[in-house]
């Protein structure tokens, strides 16, 4: 009894180090304390675990904990900065999986107590397979495993097919007299492939959205798989984190002006093409790059996804520091959807040195445009096209975006003619004030740095 | 546990998770999504006491994999969560 006792109580700790642990991680002053408190609530509810009285496989325990654990925590401190999106997919779609596990190791067990535990057990399984299947794809596509948004025919309707389809044997087990294992392993198949191909047309630039949809997802089946374990603690994670993801992905759709589910079900390259833009791009070398940044007094940097892939923030900041040294005024100004997720500039330029106050959100710095000398562009498009403000055709029509084109001038470091990672044509690249400079955006600022240095001695 | 009691528990946590992220800013929305990726790791106990019950063979090959899912669920989400925080220090510093 005593021992029931230290567990329950336990758990109780442990719930509370998460919700302090989250609630910790939502300011930048105490958000390394809310990771650690959450992480001690983790190894609690772990440790206590094993006390539970009446359980057997003691050594499969350790070795899958072992296992699973050391290969998770090696390949998340090997893994780049810019490739942290896709990771977070992958361990999300680890926790679905489990979730599902569990409800599949009840089934078989074959004894549910009362429809609404059947119930919740079967939504969990629905829930947490369909998020790791689809997570699975998430990461394939933000690793280039697999580069294609693939599109069925009739996708919606296929989704819609499938779902029922996935729905009424869900039913069906909850109302089979007993667990009907050939029901069960049918309904386990569907719901992963369910989720596979609910995520398999969906865009590589929505991607964000997604997984943070099913990191919610998984949190939801978590939730329902604490109430058929009778375990409080699992309860309570599971659905704060299932709130917190739902509002997460609301303000990151919001952000992209994508609603849901558009998202889910319209491409966006389908979605109608814009108006074709009239007239030309006109080129700039990197000497006169170097110029015209120089000279300025203003300078605010654009930075997008293309930059962190060329890993040429570290450049970029020794351009900045460069740049400042000679009296400009540089400032960072960073999109909701910047990068691969929001937040996620943020910490790539954190990570090259940038100190925050450079860097300003949209609404902070929007109006400081008209006053730059210079817009400096690199690896972004969508973000910076103003088809979004006028061509009510265009996919992206609606989204706030950066106002770099209001800049006196506009540089944009580019690879090549063609168009950004969601293929929409940017109006911003034919305008009279803009200048393209074309190159890897490492190599390109490594040239303007060359010519910045010789222009100040 | 009574249904009523856990009906009410996912609506107070339901709310709490709502109000624990409504005033977050923007830069940390990569590390709160990680972060709470991490914390619905906790499915790793379910996983055991899944796994501890179980007698078939086939039992215990799932609650394997549910037991090694959820740790890599939690190991990385912690690891990940971490090293984004950790460059939050240097703004503090300065």
């Amino acid at each position: 009894m005593a021992l029931k006792w230290l567990i329950d109580a336990s758990y109780f700790v442990a719930a509370v180090l998460f919700i302090l642990g989250l609630k910790g991680m939502s300011s930048p002053v105490t958000a390394r304390k809310g990771i650690l408190w959450a992480g001690v609530g983790m190894v609690l509810a772990t440790v206590v675990t094993f006390l539970t009285p009446g359980m057997n496989n003691f050594a499969l325990m350790v070795i899958a904990i072992a296992v699973g654990g050391a290969l998770a925590w090696v390949s998340g401190k090997k893994v780049a900065m810019t490739d942290m999106p896709q990771m977070v997919a992958i361990y999300n779609g680890m926790g679905g999986g489990a979730a599902a596990a569990i409800a599949a190791v009840e089934f078989a067990r074959g004894e549910m107590h009362g429809v609404i535990v059947t119930l919740l057990a079967t939504l969990g399984a629905l829930i947490g397979a369909v998020s790791f299947a689809g997570s699975v794809v998430a990461w394939a596509k933000l690793q280039g495993v697999m580069r294609k948004a693939f599109r069925l025919p009739a996708q919606n309707a296929v989704n819609v097919v499938l779902a029922l389809a996935t729905v009424g044997l869900g039913l069906a087990i909850i109302a089979a007299p007993a667990i009907d294992p050939t029901l069960v392993g049918a309904f386990f198949v569907l719901s992963l492939i369910l989720g596979t191909i609910i995520t398999l047309p969906i865009g590589g630039a929505d991607m964000p959205v997604v997984i943070s949809l099913f990191n919610a997802f998984t949190g939801l089946a978590v939730g329902f798989e604490g109430f058929v374990m009778g375990i409080p603690a699992l309860i309570i994670a599971g659905i704060v984190v299932g709130a917190a993801g739902t509002l997460l992905t609301q303000l990151m759709a919001k952000a992209m002006n994508r609603p849901i589910s558009n998202i889910l079900f319209v491409p966006m390259a389908a979605a109608g093409g814009g108006e074709a833009v009239e007239g030309e791009q006109k080129e700039v070398g990197a000497m006169d790059a170097a110029a015209m940044m120089r000279y300025a007094s203003k300078v605010i940097i654009v930075p997008g996804y293309g930059m962190a892939v060329a890993g040429a923030q570290h450049k970029v900041w020794e351009m900045t520091e460069l740049l400042e040294e000679a009296g400009v005024e540089v400032l960072f100004a960073i999109h909701p959807v910047a990068g691969r997720m929001p937040g996620h500039m943020n910490v790539l330029l954190a990570e090259a040195g940038v100190p925050y106050e450079k860097i300003l959100d949209l609404e902070e710095i929007n109006a400081d445009f008209a006053q730059a000398d210079v817009a400096l562009v690199i690896g972004a498009n969508d973000v910076v096209n103003p088809s979004a403000r006028t061509d009510k055709s265009s996919p992206i029509y609606g989204m706030p975006i950066l106002n770099a084109d209001m800049a006196q001038n506009v540089i944009v470091v580019k690879r090549g003619k063609g168009t950004g990672y969601s293929g929409i044509e940017n109006a911003l690249f034919y305008k009279d004030n803009c200048r393209l400079l074309y190159g890897s955006a490492q190599q390109a600022v490594a040239e303007v740095i060359q010519h910045v240095k010789a222009m100040s001695v | 546990m009574d249904g009523f009691v856990a009906i009410y528990i996912f609506m107070l946590a339901a709310f709490t998770g709502y109000e624990v992220i409504s005033r977050v800013p923007v830069i940390l929305h990569t590390p709160l999504m990680s972060g709470s990726n991490f914390v619905h790791g906790v499915v790793l106990v379910g996983g055991m006491i899944a796994l501890g019950e179980a007698v078939t063979p086939l039992e215990q090959a799932i609650g394997f994999v549910a037991v090694l899912l959820g740790a890599a669920n939690a190991a990385g989400g912690y690891v990940v969560t971490e090293r984004m925080l950790a460059m939050f220090k240097s703004k503090e510093g300065k």
